[in-house]
């Protein structure tokens, strides 16, 4: 591992070098044509220049300021991509810091070299692009990928948590600092009540998901994760919401007169800015829902529906100085449910792919950004600002923690320990934000910008790197049980045992939703909200096509008279004779115990798995593909033997009811292809009616019938609150039909389930492991013999 | 989510069920809640196809042997009292409660020798109060990944059973099995925080 990691690193460190050079050179080059260049018009290459008789034609020219500004931005993008690869390349350091270290390092990296270099940064940042292109996206993807059951669920902790907290922080700290600004031997007496609000209400913007990469491993309740993520999402909100208002006052009031009615006025105004602005990203959020109801002939535009409606609705909310950030939070959560149902499953994909591209393009550019403008010379330092500036953000967050925690713990079914509370709090880790909001303070109203700025850099550094580095291990140490290190195989294998146990059973239970306010906006949303918002004839697309590949590769699978093609093993060997108790070293013991160890399947992850920066595959895919085979594979062994299942039931003897859905509705299946894919499906289609009934015709009916039993569960494999309709079909069509020869069923209206929750719950989950076994036949179909079979799986 | 009282009179023999769990209740409410959830065509007790639906326990390694215990005796069907029953083993163990008790009480089903029994017979199929070989090495087929091999499964259950086996029969019993976990914090383990 060592020598791999080794070359991995030379390999990015030589990817870096190659990178940074070509930087250097751009920068150097564009000195030398800003040199040349500066006396001819801006767009001299445009421009129909009078010919000089003496001016030949040049053959090799070089224009550098035409291209600077995005060659620059695409360069310094690359180069954080690179970093990335760079860092996962190293497995584990992102367990060791977040990414936004490496970030901030690369952008340290790109502002030396352009100091270095003497060369004027691209204006990337200033206030309206900052507002208008780079923060949308950053916060569109953190209310798009919130998961919403628990959110509801702990909304009024979260509400009172982040909303609260940040102004408490924001106050707090604003006030302690005017009052250490009023010490004359700090020299920070120009320093008003105003700004010092401004500053506070800035810096208490945290930025704590950044983090969560860092401690997934340890178990971090479902609650915490809650509040982490609940914070993060109207954190952003709030700080600008509170900038902004704090920014009318200092310029209404230059003189300090503030009236207790503008205090009253400034409340108020709060929290109109605030309600207005979920009020309207609801309303687009809806609209946007209920015009994806119609796309289901041109699914190209569909991710940019859901975009564009996005934007507008920020964009809407800040025309009348409503929170636009709020707005397009409210209106990615509102709209996520409905538009999830609606659209096809690449448009899905696209949507999350290209989101999680444009908020990390635009938190790149924020940080290196940020690292810009670390090197350089407009920098005020004082040591008594920043030194307490530290020191109260960490203060007033401890207390802001505690404080409200203890007042909601009593509130709360599950209150939180205080290892949560410890958690919450040391995960105030600054990002982008503060450092945004600092930079584009208005310099005419603020004569001290630069002290501020630096205070905002000294403080995201001091938390990114400290406490990110730190918040691992911390989290670990406070996670150990007094484990016993020479835990015998006995109790690791029972351990691992009950664990898995314990994750069925709470699967059993389902989720408990506390609030009947919940459970009264479900029936609304179910009575009203879809039948407007869905599609009549839903695509269906991910659950159908999938239960239809899986039943194919099983009937593939029968008629092939049980060559598996996936990994096969032995049915237990039968009553082996009891070997004589063999003599084993403590070396045999270690290493069946690291086998073990290693080899055991993880227990299904209850609590989300959400990472900032790039949409991870599920780990345990290959882990759920073998566990389904290996059930099936037990099942089709004890049934091809005549044997009763190892749990004593008799085969067979309630199957004659449980028949494939598909098989009985070649046309709804089609009709499905047709809509689920768009390009390829006139090659495959011919051939899959035709052989579906080659292959029912051909396979023993018992057998399918046991497996069509086997593939009942994997139905409920997808995302989201699919699974009642396709329950419901399935169970029309078991109690509609009789026997084989049945009619094909009417595609039956969707009902209402009240199974959903569950799903929502496993959501993440079920949705990879559905995105798992759809990839898994995928990858089965270069063993089928049959073209058009391939052609079948090959179009996901 | 109108009056309880109304809805607690629907469930069926409710205070046996309410001494037998002990769940309080608000638990018991829910219980019944998700209950008729899975009930598919409300029929009043639940087969295995309704315990199958639920889609996480088939990628759980031991989804069908869950799905079994809530199954005693070969019977197809649970009603709910045997759901509550099956459930109550992982009620949270509560202090005061264990301290108060009456010991000539039968012992509730959340205590930690009834928590074991619920896991033995996960290892027990064919129910004999033994852990033989073969079905250890059953358990351990299905909780480890394909890629190892049969050789080292046998070996790491003969190691496993030799472990446990005290009385030299090959098999591991109830009493072996618990003394085996004597050191494991089973209330912990086997305990669901919302069922409290």
């Amino acid at each position: 591992m060592g020598s791999e990691t080794l070359v991995a690193f030379r390999s990015w460190n030589s990817l870096l070098l190659l990178v940074v050079f070509t930087c250097a050179e751009a920068s150097s080059d564009a000195n030398e044509s800003s040199n040349s260049t500066a006396q001819q018009a801006p767009d001299a290459r445009f421009a129909a220049s009078s010919s000089d008789p003496d001016e030949r034609i040049s053959v090799f020219e070089l224009d550098y300021d035409y291209v600077q500004i995005p060659y620059e931005v695409t360069l310094w993008i690359l180069l954080a991509s690179l970093a990335k690869i760079g860092f996962h390349l190293y497995h584990r350091l992102p367990h060791l810091m977040p990414e936004s270290c490496l970030l901030i390092i690369v952008g340290a990296l790109v502002g030396s070299i352009i100091f270095g270099t003497h060369h004027k940064s691209p204006p990337v940042m200033d206030s309206s692009i900052y507002f208008l292109y780079l923060l949308p996206p950053i916060v569109l993807e953190s209310g798009y990928f919130m998961p919403t059951r628990p959110f509801f669920e702990n909304i009024g902790s979260i509400l009172w948590w982040a909303g609260l907290g940040a102004l408490i922080n924001a106050f707090g700290i604003g006030l302690s600092l005017f009052f250490i600004c009023q010490i004359k031997a700090f020299g920070l007496s120009d320093i008003n009540l105003l700004q010092n609000l401004l500053f506070g209400s800035l810096i208490s913007a945290v930025d704590p998901v950044a983090v969560l990469a860092v401690f997934e491993e340890a178990r971090v309740n479902e609650q915490l994760y809650m509040m982490i993520f609940g914070e993060a999402l109207l954190n952003d909100g709030i700080s600008v919401v509170l900038y902004n208002i704090l920014i009318a006052f200092t310029k209404m009031h230059k003189f300090e007169d503030i009236e207790p009615v503008d205090i009253l006025a400034g409340c108020a105004r709060f929290i109109i800015v605030g309600c207005g602005g979920v009020f309207f990203g609801i309303i687009f959020g809806f609209i946007s829902a209920f015009i994806t109801r119609f796309t289901q002939n041109i699914s190209a535009i569909e991710p940019l529906i859901v975009f564009m409606f996005s934007y507008l609705s920020y964009l809407a909310a800040e025309t009348l100085y409503l929170s636009g950030i709020l707005a397009i939070t409210a209106c990615a959560v509102t709209m996520k449910k409905y538009v999830e149902e609606n659209v096809s499953q690449t448009s899905y994909t696209t949507i999350k792919y290209f989101m999680k591209m444009l908020s990390s393009v635009s938190e790149t550019l924020i940080f290196i950004f940020m690292g810009v403008s670390t090197i350089g010379k407009n920098h005020e330092w004082n040591w008594a600002f920043i030194c307490f500036t530290l020191v109260f953000c960490q203060i007033w967050r401890a207390i802001s923690v505690f404080a409200l925690f203890y007042v909601s713990n009593q509130f709360r079914t599950f209150p939180f320990s205080i290892k949560d509370q410890f958690i919450i709090f040391y995960s105030g880790v600054r990002g982008a934000g503060s450092f945004s909001l600092a930079f584009l303070l208005p310099l005419s109203l603020f004569p001290r910008k630069k002290l501020f700025v630096t205070a905002t850099l000294v403080v995201t550094y001091f938390t990114v790197f400290f406490q990110g580095i730190t918040i691992g291990p911390l989290v670990r140490y406070l996670d150990v049980r007094k484990t016993n290190k020479k835990e015998s195989i006995n109790e690791e294998l029972h351990t691992r045992l009950m664990d898995h146990l314990k994750a069925g059973i709470e699967d059993v239970c389902g989720q408990w939703s506390h609030y009947q306010v919940r459970d009264k906006f479900k029936k609304f949303d179910h009575r009203y909200l879809r039948k407007i918002l869905i599609r009549r004839n839903l695509p269906k697309s991910s659950i159908v096509s999938l239960y239809k590949k899986l039943e194919m590769k099983q009937a593939i699978e029968m008629v092939e008279t049980g060559a598996l093609t996936s990994v096969s093993f032995s049915t237990p060997h039968q009553a082996k004779s009891v070997q004589g108790i063999k003599r084993l070293s403590p070396e045999d013991v270690e290493s069946m115990r690291d086998i073990l160890t290693r080899n055991m399947y993880q227990v299904r992850q209850r609590t989300l798995s959400y990472n900032k920066y790039n949409l991870k595959p599920q780990t345990s895919e290959k882990q759920a593909k073998e566990i389904l085979i290996r059930r099936q594979n037990t099942l089709r062994e004890s049934m091809r033997k005549g044997h009763s299942l190892p749990w004593g039931k008799s085969a067979g003897t309630k199957n004659v009811r449980y028949l494939s859905f598909p098989y009985k509705n070649p046309q709804p299946a089609k009709r499905e292809a047709n809509a689920a894919e768009c390009t390829d499906d006139d090659d495959s289609d011919p051939g899959f009616q035709p052989l579906m009934f080659s292959a029912h015709t051909r396979a023993g009916s018992l057998q399918e019938r046991r497996l069509t039993q086997e593939m009942i569960p994997m139905k409920r494999l997808h995302r989201g609150e699919k699974a009642y309709n396709l329950s419901y079909q399935t169970n029309t069509s078991w109690e509609e039909r009789a026997g084989w020869g049945g009619r094909p069923a009417i595609w039956p209206k969707p009902l209402f389930y009240a199974v959903d929750e569950e799903y929502e719950s496993g959501g993440q989950t079920e949705e990879e492991t559905s995105a798992t076994v759809s990839r898994w036949t995928a990858e089965h179909r270069d063993s089928r013999k049959y073209k058009s079979h391939s052609l079948l799986l090959q179009r996901k | 989510m109108g009056p309880r009282s109304s809805h607690i009179a629907l469930i069926p023999d409710v205070d046996q069920i309410r001494n037998e769990t002990g769940f309080s209740e608000a638990s018991l409410l829910r219980l019944y809640g998700r209950f008729q959830t899975l009930d598919r065509n409300k029929k009043g007790f639940l087969s295995r196809t309704d315990l199958q639906q639920i889609g996480a326990l088939a990628v759980n390694p031991l989804g069908d042997r869950i799905i079994d215990s809530f199954f005693l005796d070969g019977s197809q069907q649970v009603d709910f009292a045997g759901f509550a029953r099956v459930l109550a083993h992982f009620r949270p163990v509560d202090e005061e409660e264990a301290a108060t008790r009456d010991p000539k009480d039968p012992e509730p089903l959340n205590s930690r020798m009834n928590k074991l029994r619920f896991a033995f017979q996960l290892y027990d199929l064919d129910r004999d109060g033994k852990i033989s070989r073969n079905e250890m090495l059953q358990v351990l087929r299905l909780m480890v990944g394909v890629q190892v091999t049969d050789e080292q499964l046998e070996s790491i259950t003969d190691r496993t059973v030799q472990e446990a086996d005290e009385d030299g029969d090959g098999a591991v019993s109830f009493l072996e099995f618990t003394k085996s976990l004597e050191k494991m914090n089973i209330e912990q383990k086997m305990s669901i925080r919302i069922l409290k």
